[in-house]
C-alpha cells in the first residue's frame, strides 16, 4: 500500500505493512478543529498516547492489534468518543465530529 | 515539597505573565511546538538540542547548563515556570532537570499547553527579549536520577514503577502510539517493576489529581514506603512526570528517575526481562 486515502494524511515514510495505523480528521460542522487533542485509550480505556490535531485537523497513531477508543476533546465541547478497531498492515481512517 | 511549592494553576500564571523574577519556559516533545505559538514571555528549551549532550547519551554538562540558561537570561533567583504538551511530559522532565543541576525555585503549569488550549487562552508568536545572565548550578544531585546498574540491582529490592502505558509494559507496544513501533530494544518490563501508568497521576485536561487521590493511587498499587523507589518509562519523561508526583506532591523520600529507561534497559545484554501484564519474579 502506498500514498494517502483520499483526502487524509500522507503516508509517505510509514512502514504500513509493520504498523496498525490509526488516523483521521476532526471537524466542528465540516470544518477542520486545529485546536484539538485526541487520546487513545486501550481495551480497558486506559491512555496509550495523545496528540493534537495538526492545523488541518488530522492525527494518527501506531496502535496495536484489536479494539481501541479514541477520546477526541476541543475548546468549549464535551469529550467525543469515538470506537475504532486496528490491525497491523492496514490504516483505520476515522472522521471524528464533533 | 508541596503542592504549593512546586505547581502553579494556568490563572497563576495568566496573572504573572509580566511579574519580575519569573521565568516562563516551554519544553515540549514536539520541539516546533513553541514556534507555532506560545504564551506570552515565554522562552523555549528544546529537550533534544539544549537538554543533551549532541554526541553521547548524556545530558549536557554543567558548564554547558550554566552557559545554556546565562545565554537565555535565566538567573539563580529566578523563579522558574515549566509548561509543555503532551500533559507536561518533557516539561515535568525538564524540571526534574533544573532539580539536577540545582535550580532553587522551579514550578510546574498544572495542566501544560493543553489546559491552556483548551481554556481558549491566548497564544502569540512574538519573541520575549532577555538580558544574558551569569548562571551557576550546582554539581548533579544523583539523590534524584538512578543509573543502569543501580536499576538492575533494584530488582526485587526497591520499587520499581514502570509508568509506560500497559501495552508497553507487556511488550504488546514498544513505543507510545503516537510514535511508530519498529525500535531496536527488545520489548517487555523489569521483573519486579509495578505498572503504574503516568496517566493514572493526571485527569484528562492534563491537571493532576487530589493529592488525596494520589495518595489512594500509590497506596493501591502496594508501593511500599520502607523502600526506595526508582520510576521509569522509555527515555524518562513520562517517568518524570510520576517522579514529581512522588517527591514533589506527595513528599516521599528517595524517589529517583532512571533516564536510562527502557530505551537502555531493553537494549543491555542478558539482563532479565517480564512479558505480559504481571511483575514476574526477580
Amino acid at each position: 500500500m502506498c500514498g494517502a486515502t483520499e483526502g487524509g494524511l500522507s503516508l509517505d515514510g510509514v512502514n504500513v505493512a509493520k504498523e496498525a495505523v490509526i488516523q483521521g480528521q476532526v471537524t466542528r460542522g465540516g470544518e477542520p478543529v486545529g485546536s484539538a487533542y485526541v487520546r487513545l485509550l486501550d481495551g480497558t480505556g486506559e491512555f496509550t498516547a495523545e496528540v493534537p490535531t495538526s492545523a488541518t485537523g488530522h492525527f494518527r497513531f501506531f496502535a496495536g492489534e484489536g479494539e481501541w477508543t479514541l477520546r477526541t476533546l476541543a475548546p468549549r465541547t464535551e469529550p467525543v468518543d469515538t470506537r475504532v478497531r486496528a490491525a497491523v498492515g492496514s490504516v483505520a481512517e476515522v472522521a471524528v465530529a464533533i | 515539597m508541596s503542592r504549593e511549592e512546586s505547581l502553579v494553576t494556568v490563572q497563576w500564571v495568566e496573572d504573572n505573565l509580566d511579574t519580575d523574577g519569573v521565568v516562563l519556559i516551554e519544553v515540549d516533545e514536539d520541539t516546533t511546538s513553541y514556534d507555532k505559538g506560545h504564551i506570552r514571555n515565554a522562552i523555549k528549551l528544546d529537550w533534544t538540542t539544549d537538554l543533551q549532550d549532541q554526541v553521547r547519551r548524556d545530558f549536557v554538562s554543567k558548564a554547558q547548563f550554566e552557559a545554556l540558561l546565562s545565554e537565555r537570561g535565566v538567573s539563580n533567583d529566578d523563579t522558574v515556570v515549566l509548561y509543555g504538551g503532551n500533559n507536561n511530559w518533557f516539561a515535568a522532565y525538564a524540571y526534574w532537570y533544573f532539580k539536577l543541576y540545582g535550580h532553587q525555585s522551579v514550578k510546574l503549569m498544572d495542566g501544560g499547553r493543553k489546559k491552556w488550549e483548551l481554556d481558549s487562552r491566548e497564544l502569540t508568536d512574538e519573541l520575549p527579549t532577555r538580558t544574558r545572565t551569569s548562571y551557576t548550578a550546582t554539581e548533579q544531585d544523583h539523590s534524584i536520577r538512578a543509573f543502569r546498574d543501580e536499576a538492575v540491582a533494584a530488582i526485587g529490592v526497591s520499587n520499581l514503577i514502570d509508568v509506560r502505558s500497559p501495552d508497553e509494559y507487556a511488550g504488546r507496544l514498544l513505543a507510545p502510539a503516537h510514535l511508530p513501533q519498529e525500535q531496536s530494544q527488545r520489548a517487555g518490563h523489569m521483573p519486579t517493576s509495578l505498572n503504574v501508568p503516568w496517566s493514572k497521576n493526571a485527569n484528562d485536561d492534563g491537571t493532576f489529581k487530589s493529592d488525596e487521590d494520589l495518595k489512594a493511587l500509590y497506596a493501591e498499587v502496594g508501593i511500599d514506603d520502607s523502600k526506595d523507589t526508582i520510576a521509569l518509562c522509555r527515555i524518562g519523561e513520562r517517568s518524570s512526570i510520576t517522579w514529581f508526583v512522588l517527591k514533589e506532591l506527595l513528599g516521599h523520600q528517595n524517589v529517583k528517575n532512571y533516564d536510562g529507561s527502557w530505551t537502555e534497559y531493553g537494549s543491555l545484554v542478558g539482563v532479565p526481562i517480564a512479558l505480559g501484564d504481571e511483575p514476574g519474579e526477580a
